[in-house]
């Protein structure tokens, strides 16, 4: 095979960078514009929402969409951060739903998923075929008999109502099933020879191997709950125990100048996470794609 | 028995919180009131067919994951192929199209209120080149505003399945198709695609799947009742819940999950039918 020569190789970089750069200008816009003053923000972003051309003042009206800002300031953070006590409240809200719900569905899934890889039970490629297909109904399928089920239990407006529910949720054991096919046998048979017993093998060999297969589950649980939208908008009627997801999507027009910097310290638990364990991530994802 | 162990906390939870919950919902649906109503056979699901709203949201439903999924996965495709082949700071680039589906949704509503608003940027844009203005939410466009949001924050997860794919594919075969004459376009449809169709099957799973997030964008962009066109199943069955509407709800949740079920059947019958076919 001949070797491409670097100048295809510079095309096709210098392609695909342009093409990633438009994907991180939507990211990289919310944390530059973070940094303007909320009296530029008003200047700049105060037509939004204002329908009409006679509104905008004129025909020729527009947002004056900037990256960088005239003055630096850290004026957003200040009140976000300092001033308004709902933010950071909100944030621990968030924090108190997903932490629980992370690690409760991994725990969980971990032990069904082993079972379901590299143990032998009577319907079990049935039963995984009825996790598969509750992963893939919309929060909306079971709201009704959900909302009568949490009402029972006495959940109703309190975070346990949001977190079990997340807790059983079967995209886990999907993906966990997934990844421990991918472990050899041999690794297995070899232990239990040794006269290791289930447990010990889940523990000593199948938890350490399946590490990626973890750490992708803990980002992509992370990413669908620290995102929750419909739940806390059924089950948390109570504004002061909402997330920050529910905080963003009310913010109007007086307080959009503090938006921009709630939406970057919002993001940015995650884009620090996968960063870390970007490599972990992908390899996760990769192996739970491939049939085992 | 030793399985059990491993399952009964994982069992005992999604039975309680999704199996009895759907199975509750299937009852409803066939009676005329909450808790305690009487048998009324269909009638539940001949109001909810007679209903125009119910009617749109699971056309606009269909249409869009009719419009997106296919063109997730081809655009998904085509950046791995590209990807897969030599390049500089190869790590860098990839990490910059997965990024997307790390920041949350609700973070970057505003940008695209900033883009799509009618004083909004990609307006600006079309009055430079002495366009029209456009309403992008309020208008048939809104649809595919919602799937380049949905293609932007999805593209990288499939496309690092495709990597994968791509890679389990061994070399060899490439080689002697090139010895045998094949040219780039003969490898890329009797190598490359074969090869992938396994990977294929889960991607366009997951990519389903991730079609029916793609209300929470929707619903913060443009609230409970959004233009007609984004005005999906679920803000249907929302507005249903809120309306006190539980029969049509129900209802209409056992429609789509019958749908939903019948696609997955068919899809894993398909897989099967090709494994036994590549063996």
């Amino acid at each position: 095979m001949k070797r491409p020569g670097w100048i295809s190789k510079l095309v096709l970089t210098i392609g695909l960078g342009v093409l990633a750069a438009i994907m991180l200008v939507p990211i990289v816009l919310t944390f530059t514009n973070s940094l303007m003053t909320e009296q530029e923000i008003g200047l700049n972003y105060g037509l939004i929402g204002q329908m009409t051309d006679a509104a905008a003042g004129g025909k020729d009206a527009f947002v004056n969409l900037k990256v960088l800002p005239d003055w630096l300031s850290l004026e957003q953070y200040l009140h976000v951060l300092v001033l308004a006590p709902k933010f950071l409240r909100m944030f621990w809200n968030s924090v108190a739903l997903v932490v629980p719900i992370i690690a409760g569905q991994t725990a969980v899934a971990a032990l069904a998923a082993y079972a379901f890889a590299k143990l032998r039970f009577f319907g079990r490629d049935k039963l995984f075929l009825l996790y598969l297909m509750t992963m893939l109904m919309p929060f909306q399928v079971t709201l009704v008999p959900n909302y009568m089920v949490v009402d029972k239990l006495g959940l109703m407006n309190s975070g346990a109502a949001l977190i079990l529910p997340g807790i059983f949720g079967a995209f886990g054991v999907f993906m966990l099933r997934q990844f421990m096919a991918h472990i050899p046998f041999a690794y297995t048979e070899a232990a239990k020879i040794d006269g290791a017993g289930a447990w010990t093998i889940f523990a000593r060999i199948i938890l350490p191997l399946a590490k990626p297969g973890l750490a992708a589950l803990t980002v992509l649980l992370f990413v669908d709950y620290w995102n929750m939208i419909e739940q806390p908008l059924i089950f948390l009627q109570d504004a002061s125990k909402q997330p920050l997801s529910l905080y963003l999507a009310y913010i109007d027009k007086e307080a959009r100048g503090i938006g921009f910097a709630a939406s970057a310290l919002y993001m940015t638990p995650m884009v620090l996470l996968f960063l870390y364990a970007e490599s972990y991530f992908i390899e996760g994802v990769q192996l739970s794609g491939i049939k085992g | 028995m030793l399985a059990l162990l491993f399952l009964a906390p994982s069992l005992i939870g999604f039975a309680v919180f999704y199996i009895i919950p759907f199975l509750m919902g299937v009852y409803e649906s066939f009676t005329d009131r909450t808790l305690g109503g009487s048998f009324v056979g269909f009638d539940n699901y001949k109001d909810l067919l007679a209903s125009s709203s119910f009617r749109k949201a699971a056309a606009n439903t269909m249409l869009f994951t009719g419009i997106s999924v296919p063109l997730l996965i081809a655009a998904s495709l085509s950046l791995a192929l590209l990807l897969n082949r030599p390049m500089f700071f190869r790590n860098g680039l990839r990490t910059a199209f997965i990024m997307p589906l790390v920041v949350p949704v609700a973070s970057i509503v505003m940008i695209w209120q900033i883009f799509a608003d009618w004083n909004g940027t990609l307006n600006l844009w079309l009055h430079h080149w002495g366009k029209e203005r456009i309403d992008w939410l309020q208008s048939d466009w809104s649809m595919g505003v919602l799937v380049v949001m949905y293609l932007w924050k999805n593209i990288g997860y499939n496309m690092i399945l495709f990597l994968a794919g791509l890679q389990s594919i061994p070399q060899d075969y490439y080689e002697t198709a090139r010895i045998e004459g094949a040219g780039r376009l003969r490898q890329l449809f009797h190598i490359t695609l074969v090869y992938l169709t396994p990977t294929m099957f889960f991607v366009v799973l997951i990519s389903i799947i991730n079609s029916f997030k793609v209300f929470r964008e929707t619903y913060l962009l443009a609230g409970d009742y959004p233009y007609d066109r984004i005005y999906m199943l679920q803000h249907y069955m929302n507005n249903m819940f809120f309306s006190l509407d539980i029969q049509k709800l129900t209802a209409a949740a056992t429609l789509m999950v019958g749908c939903i079920v019948l696609f997955v059947t068919g899809l894993l019958r398909a897989e099967r039918r090709f494994r036994d076919n590549m063996e």
